[in-house]
């Protein structure tokens, strides 16, 4: 597998610069921020922009040169806005649009979400509180804030929200069912709201289904203490579905947020999962797997904000691709803002090409503006099975395309087993094995 | 009764797509069941690609002569179906494969050998007691092949495979390096189990006398530039361990 592997640093604001007024004698500059070795800053090593290829995947570094005029792409200084107006329509150049296919949004990007949403079904137990509520309630946007069109586009136009309250201290051994369910093409808003109050602990599973074509923001507040695992399984028909969705996490002190996204289905999906820490002491635990087939778009961009000192994020995706015009986009933002110090964070992306046709697009993106941190990594693979996995288990006489499917198997269940529902993890593997044996790995 | 029959067997390593490298240049070497075959030979000799050459390693190509085990073609089979004729090679580096346990591979893996899935209720108490013979931590079972193994817990592992799986013939390829002598011992008594319990032929292949006091060779054969220079019982491989390779290197250049 080819292999990417880097990490970056910036300086923090008011170290270095270079600016054009600055005392140079013969190419050497002669003021305080003098470097005497090439390459060095008073901060450490100033890594160039390292591009290590593999296999359609890239590494992103933000190098800020001049603190007054912010590199553009540095997610600290994205728009952050609850009014559309803010965001421009979208060309398709924009650095978070680049890969995703605007015209297959369906109108989700240009058009009045004015369809009806996907219809909303909670189930599971009857200790937590489910309301529909208007868009003027107190909840609305306490956990998140839209970074892009797509979800300020949905803000502007969701009538009204589901909110799912886990009380207090209360913990909650069943899986709390969202049911999403599509029914049309009409492109429609959609907010939901899950408020896991502090000391609670829960389980929620959001499934979409049918047939859509909808943008969500989806909200998640996570109090003190409290214990939120999510999991987000998109599984539309394929034919027709364009699905954004916005998914904000909020997390107060020692807050634990597990989110498992797995996108199967849907002609074409972007999520865009979101973490924000508002106090210490936050862990997060963030798995994604994604099967692309023929003629798919599944995208999955996440970003994880450490502004707050001594939280932990940990972000394993995984995807599998197979066939002509499958197209994955993974791509993981991390950034450790200079007050959150003692971070430790670390983001791994692995997507195995299955056969001829499919393209992966991965590109971590970390950016560190503290060196007070505990850990800070990535790493990025595309590539087909290794030949190595496949002689070995084939030496002990199981046949190729047994010994393909072992591999495979191992590779993608692995984040299933996140989920920790032995009901749910069954289905779904049922569900990958059918997509395997479409082109009988 | 099983005969494997190498014959002026002669093969290359694939560097790249243009470029190869004849290793093997000439070998002759018959195995019945129950004996034990030490090819033994200083580092570079090509014995391990012998060894991958009979497996079916794709790096390696024949380029003439031929390995029959009983009559059959080995060079026409596929990697796994020399596997389930019969044969077996314990790798001196296996690989760690992530996200397959243990347990199920093994379970696949004599499913395969045996045309038929194990009874569930002996195959775990199989399992177990190998494991147990063995010394082995019976929770690497639900751990991912190899996955975090010491070089020894990956050498007993290729010999547990032995044990359950059953083979016709073995290849062992230089199961005894990185082993101390309390796992030495572990191992080779699982080798001389394989040995008595299914009349297993051996294809040992060392640097070292060591393991040779504990698995006993029939024959020793000693290996350099691609072919056997010289054939004789146990007491070669003393006189070996005592004037060590340098004549066999010196008389090949």
């Amino acid at each position: 597998m080819a292999d990417t592997s880097n990490t970056t640093t910036r300086p923090a604001p008011g170290a270095d610069v270079t600016t054009a007024e600055d005392d140079v004698v013969a190419g050497v500059r002669t003021d305080e921020a003098r470097v005497a070795i090439p390459g060095m800053t008073q901060e450490g090593e100033k890594l160039a922009t390292e591009h290590t290829a593999g296999d359609d995947s890239e590494v992103e570094v933000t190098i800020r040169r001049d603190p007054k005029k912010p590199a553009g792409n540095s997610r600290a200084e994205r728009t952050a806005s609850y009014d559309l107006a803010d965001f421009p329509e979208l060309t398709g150049r924009e650095e978070d649009f680049r890969f995703t296919p605007l015209k297959r949004l369906n109108g989700l990007h240009t058009s009045d979400l004015t369809g009806e949403a996907p219809s909303v079904t909670v189930s599971g137990t009857d200790l937590v509180t489910v309301e529909t509520v208007g868009r003027d309630d107190a909840r609305v946007g306490s956990a998140g804030i839209p970074e892009d069109r797509l979800s300020a586009n949905a803000w502007a136009h969701f009538s009204q929200a589901t909110v799912v309250t886990i009380p207090q201290e209360v913990e909650v051994d069943q899986t709390i069912s969202v049911e999403i369910k599509g029914t049309h093409t009409d492109p429609a808003a959609q907010h939901v709201i899950i408020d896991a109050k502090p000391f609670s602990k829960a389980r929620v599973v959001l499934h979409h289904s049918g047939t859509a074509v909808v943008s969500q923001n989806v909200e998640f507040t996570v109090g003190d203490s409290a214990n939120l695992t999510v999991v987000s399984l998109q599984e539309w028909q394929d034919a027709g579905t364009a699905h954004a969705s916005a998914q904000h996490a909020k997390l107060g002190r020692d807050a634990r947020f597990k989110h498992v996204c797995v996108s199967l289905g849907g002609d074409t999906v972007r999520v865009t999962p979101s973490v924000r820490y508002t106090a210490p002491g936050g862990e997060v635990e963030m798995y994604g797997l994604t099967f692309v087939d023929d003629g798919q778009h599944l995208e999955s961009r996440l970003f994880v904000d450490h502004s707050q000192p001594n939280c932990v994020s940990r972000v394993t995706y995984k995807s599998a691709l197979q066939g002509r015009a499958a197209h994955g986009v993974w791509v993981g933002d991390v950034l450790i803002r200079p007050e959150a110090e003692g971070t430790d964070t670390y983001e791994l992306n692995r997507n195995l090409i299955l056969n001829d046709g499919p393209r992966m697009d991965s590109i971590p993106n970390l950016e560190i503006e503290t060196g007070l941190i505990a850990g800070a990594g990535h790493a990025s693979t595309t590539g087909q099975l290794d030949a190595e996995h496949l002689y070995y288990l084939m030496s002990r006489g199981i046949p190729e395309v047994e010994a393909r499917r072992l591999v495979v198997r191992g590779f993608l269940f692995e984040i299933l087993q996140q989920i920790e529902d032995e009901g749910i993890e069954a289905r779904l593997r049922e569900v990958v094995e059918a997509e395997l044996s479409n082109a009988d790995h | 009764m099983s005969t494997l029959e190498i014959k002026d067997l002669n093969a290359s390593v694939l560097l790249d797509e243009d470029n190869s490298k004849q290793i093997l240049k000439g070998v002759n070497i018959t195995i019945n069941s129950g004996e034990v075959h030490a090819i033994m030979g200083p580092n570079g000799s090509g014995k391990s690609t012998l060894a991958s050459t009979i497996a079916g390693h794709p790096k390696f190509r024949v380029d003439s002569g031929s390995v029959r085990l009983d009559g059959e073609d080995v060079l026409e089979m596929s990697v796994d179906e020399r596997a389930r004729a019969g044969l077996f090679l314990a790798m001196q580096y296996p690989v760690e494969i992530p996200g397959v346990t243990t347990s199920n591979f093994l379970r696949s893996a004599k499913t395969a050998v045996d045309g038929e899935a194990p009874s569930l209720r002996t195959w775990t108490k199989d399992v177990k007691a190998v494991a147990d013979r063995l010394k082995m931590d019976p929770t690497m079972i639900q751990r991912n092949v190899n996955e975090g193994f010491s070089g020894g817990e990956k050498k007993r592992m290729e010999i547990m495979q032995l044990e359950l799986l059953k083979p016709k013939m073995a290849l062992l390829d230089e199961t005894d390096s990185g082993l101390d002598v309390d796992a030495l011992r572990v191992v080779s008594e699982g080798v001389n189990r394989a040995k008595e319990e299914n009349n297993l032929g051996v294809m040992l292949i060392t640097h070292y006398n060591r393991i040779l006091r504990y698995i006993k060779p029939d024959y020793v054969h000693v290996f350099n530039d691609g072919r056997i220079v010289e054939q004789g019982g146990p007491e070669l491989a003393l006189q070996l361990e005592e004037e060590g390779y340098d004549n066999y290197v010196a008389a090949a250049r």
